[in-house]
């Protein structure tokens, strides 16, 4: 059989994306539709699939934590996220500013919270911000002949938006100042001879050069946050007090593997799974719209 | 507008790089100068150590009476046009030309005015609402010249403004910007590695070499009288003929032995050259006469349209570039011999130095 060149075409084009599919179909829609499917089911320790339709969707909805799982993730998504870009401007700005030696030298000093073990990491910070007087913090204000200040109690968000932030603002404030490197550097000499100050330089040229990189990180850490949960795990661990700092993902995480035999309640836990699916999936969609990441992806912003 | 001076400037760049050294330049109200010389010389440098962006490591820098040296950029009242254009690609063209007045904190009115004036004066009224990437490259340069003149300067700095333009546009814009200096009689500081650019805009001619000043004149003083044989060298296209020589005294007095061959000297030329036993001789192409002869021969042979421009093999196997005026033919391979036009001819020492 011959086949017309269009149908050739075609055939290769398949082939070719064949990879790529397989591997987005085997980790990407296999465990999704697995997951919505679990949601569907009584799942639990004794591994049965006893389908109960939406039950465990009314029973979250009238459930009286979600609300406080929710507004959490809201707050840590939020906040992390504008610790992070902020940060990472900040680190950014500053490292690009400085001789290249030392600007390096800031940004891979930035780097070691992220491939310091996040076990470690949680430790360190739960020993600095430490609410007893032994902490490091605290032995200093109690050196100084101050207060112990119960950090963690006070200040539960700041804190978690610290111990993650300074591992996520590694990767935007790396992001960022390669992009601020690769402007030209005629662009801020016209601006400095034109009389704008450093500020001016920063809101009216830089931050406008490099809108895409910010754009692609506020749109990329999101979803990664909404995901994540190991540094409230290991820190707070959903308090202090009742679900303070308990998002969505670490709920689900609690009611599947809380507690080895007691938890395991996997039906119920693939629920909450499944909206921040959906969650992600929208907001996936949101920012393509509104940054245009397709633009983004298609022409290079920067050379 | 401003006179600029520059005494004994020098630039070191951390890590001991000399890119200026001891210049001294005087540039007058009014005049267009061309900071000229090869790549790597340090007219950036100079340039961007007169607007402010680096600070001379020795030396003064003066804008009429004042001291610049510690003076912030924006306080020099300059408009300076890139190679790079630098545009910025994310404001309109409008919005490109006003951004030096909304710094100044203008009133709207006024800004309107003034960026509707610059537009006018290069021809881009209709381009005011696009985008820098929706312009060609000598539309994005007229709008560069155009932010430079809205900020009504005292003086302007360009660097190598027209070096990314093709031939035809940049001769165009190049004409625009000689109307518009001399229209606006704003003291113009313009660099370039094109000594053709150069000649054409220039009332002077800084040349530059290695950091050092070589020489600062007229384009004709360059021409016609270049004080070293790198100026020498560099200006005029084809190329000048730079030759090394020995004089040699014989009884018919002295002589240039060059090219496998000698030449006597003309009395006022060997008068000057008494007692030095090396020169370098050099003679513009058009400069070289040739007639039929022997001795020497025509390597290649190009037809410019107007005159002819020839190599021709000299007996040591040197080729000379000779520049045969309009009219006057000659066949590859044909033996020919060689005399020059002495009155236009310079001779200099092997160091570089003119001699006469
Ligand atoms: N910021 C800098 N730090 C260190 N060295 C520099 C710096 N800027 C320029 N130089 C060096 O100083 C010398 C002169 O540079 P400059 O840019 O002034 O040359 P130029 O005459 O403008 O050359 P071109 O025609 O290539 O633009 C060069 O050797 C260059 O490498
Ligand atoms: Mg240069």
């Amino acid at each position: 059989m011959k086949l017309s060149r269009e149908a050739s075409k075609k055939v290769l084009v398949l082939v070719m994306l064949l990879p790529a599919a397989a591997t987005i179909t085997l980790f990407l829609a296999f465990p999704a539709a697995l997951t919505v499917l679990i949601s569907l089911t009584e799942l639990d320790y004794r591994f049965q699939w006893i389908w109960c339709g939406v039950g465990n969707y009314a029973k979250l909805f009238n459930s009286p934590v979600l609300q406080f799982i929710v507004k959490a993730t809201a707050i840590y998504v939020a906040g992390t996220l504008a610790f992070n870009t902020l940060m990472g401007l900040v680190i950014a700005l500053v490292s690009t500013r400085v001789h290249e030696g030392l600007g390096t030298f800031i940004r891979a000093i930035w780097l070691l919270p992220r491939v310091l073990p996040s076990v470690v990491w949680a430790l360190l910070m739960m020993w600095i911000f430490s609410p007893l007087e032994h902490g490091f913090l605290n032995s200093l204000i109690v050196k100084a002949g101050g207060k112990p200040i119960p950090w963690t109690f006070l200040y539960h968000w700041p804190f978690l938006f610290i111990v993650n932030g300074f591992i996520g603002s590694s990767l935007s404030g790396i992001v960022f100042s390669s992009a601020i490197k690769s402007i030209p550097q005629d662009y801020i000499i016209a601006a400095r001879v034109d009389g704008a100050s450093s500020f001016t330089i920063v809101r009216k040229i830089i931050l406008p050069m490099i809108k895409w990189h910010i754009a692609f990180f506020v749109a990329y850490n999101t979803l990664s946050l909404i995901a994540s949960f190991e540094y409230i795990l290991l820190t707070l661990n959903g308090g202090p007090g009742f679900y303070s700092t308990e998002v969505m993902i670490l709920h689900a995480y609690h009611l599947a593997f809380g507690q080895y035999m007691v938890a395991m309640d996997f039906g119920y836990a693939a629920t909450i799974v499944t909206i921040l699916l959906v969650i992600g999936l929208v907001l996936s969609i949101a920012y393509w719209r509104v940054f245009r990441l397709r633009r983004l992806m298609i022409e290079p912003k920067l050379e | 507008m401003v006179t600029v001076k520059l005494e004994n400037v020098t630039k070191i760049f951390r890590g001991g790089v000399e890119a200026v050294r001891d210049l001294n330049l005087e540039v007058k109200d009014g005049e267009f100068l061309v900071l000229l010389g090869p790549s790597g010389c340090g007219k950036t440098t100079t340039l961007l150590m007169i607007a402010g962006v680096y600070k001379p490591t020795k030396g003064y820098i003066y804008f009429d009476d004042k001291i610049v040296n510690d003076l912030e950029p924006k306080d020099r009242n300059i408009g300076m046009v890139f190679q790079s254009y630098a545009l910025y690609p994310h404001m309109s063209v409008y919005e490109n030309i006003a951004f030096p007045l909304r710094l100044k904190k203008l009133p709207k009115e006024e800004i309107d005015k003034r960026v509707r004036e610059a537009a006018s004066m290069l021809h881009i009224e209709n381009l005011l609402d696009r985008r820098p990437s929706q312009l060609s490259g000598g539309q994005q340069q007229r709008v560069a010249l155009a932010r430079a003149v809205v900020k009504q300067p005292g003086l302007f700095l360009m660097d190598e403004p027209l070096s990314n333009l093709d031939a035809k546009i940049r001769i165009e814009v190049r004409a625009e910007l000689k109307r518009l200096q001399r229209e606006l009689g704003i003291t113009t500081i313009y660099v370039t590695h094109d000594q053709a650019e150069a000649m054409s805009l220039a009332d002077r001619i800084a040349v530059m070499n290695e950091g050092r000043l070589m020489q600062l004149g007229t384009p004709d003083e360059l021409y016609y009288k270049p004080a070293n044989t790198f100026v020498a060298g560099f200006i005029g296209a084809p190329a000048a003929n730079l030759v090394e020589a020995d004089v040699v005294e014989t009884e018919r007095g002295l002589e240039l032995s060059m090219l496998g061959t000698r030449f006597p000297l003309p009395s006022d030329l060997a008068a000057a050259v008494q007692g030095v036993s090396r020169v370098v001789f050099m003679v513009r192409s058009e400069d070289v006469k040739i007639s039929p002869g022997k001795g020497f021969f025509v390597y290649s042979a190009e037809w410019l349209g107007r005159e002819t421009f020839v190599h021709i093999q000299a007996p040591d196997g040197t080729l000379l570039r000779v520049t045969l005026p309009p009219g006057q033919h000659v066949a590859v391979g044909e033996a020919v011999s060689v005399s020059f036009d002495y009155k236009k001819v310079h001779l200099y020492r092997p160091s570089g130095e003119l001699i006469v």
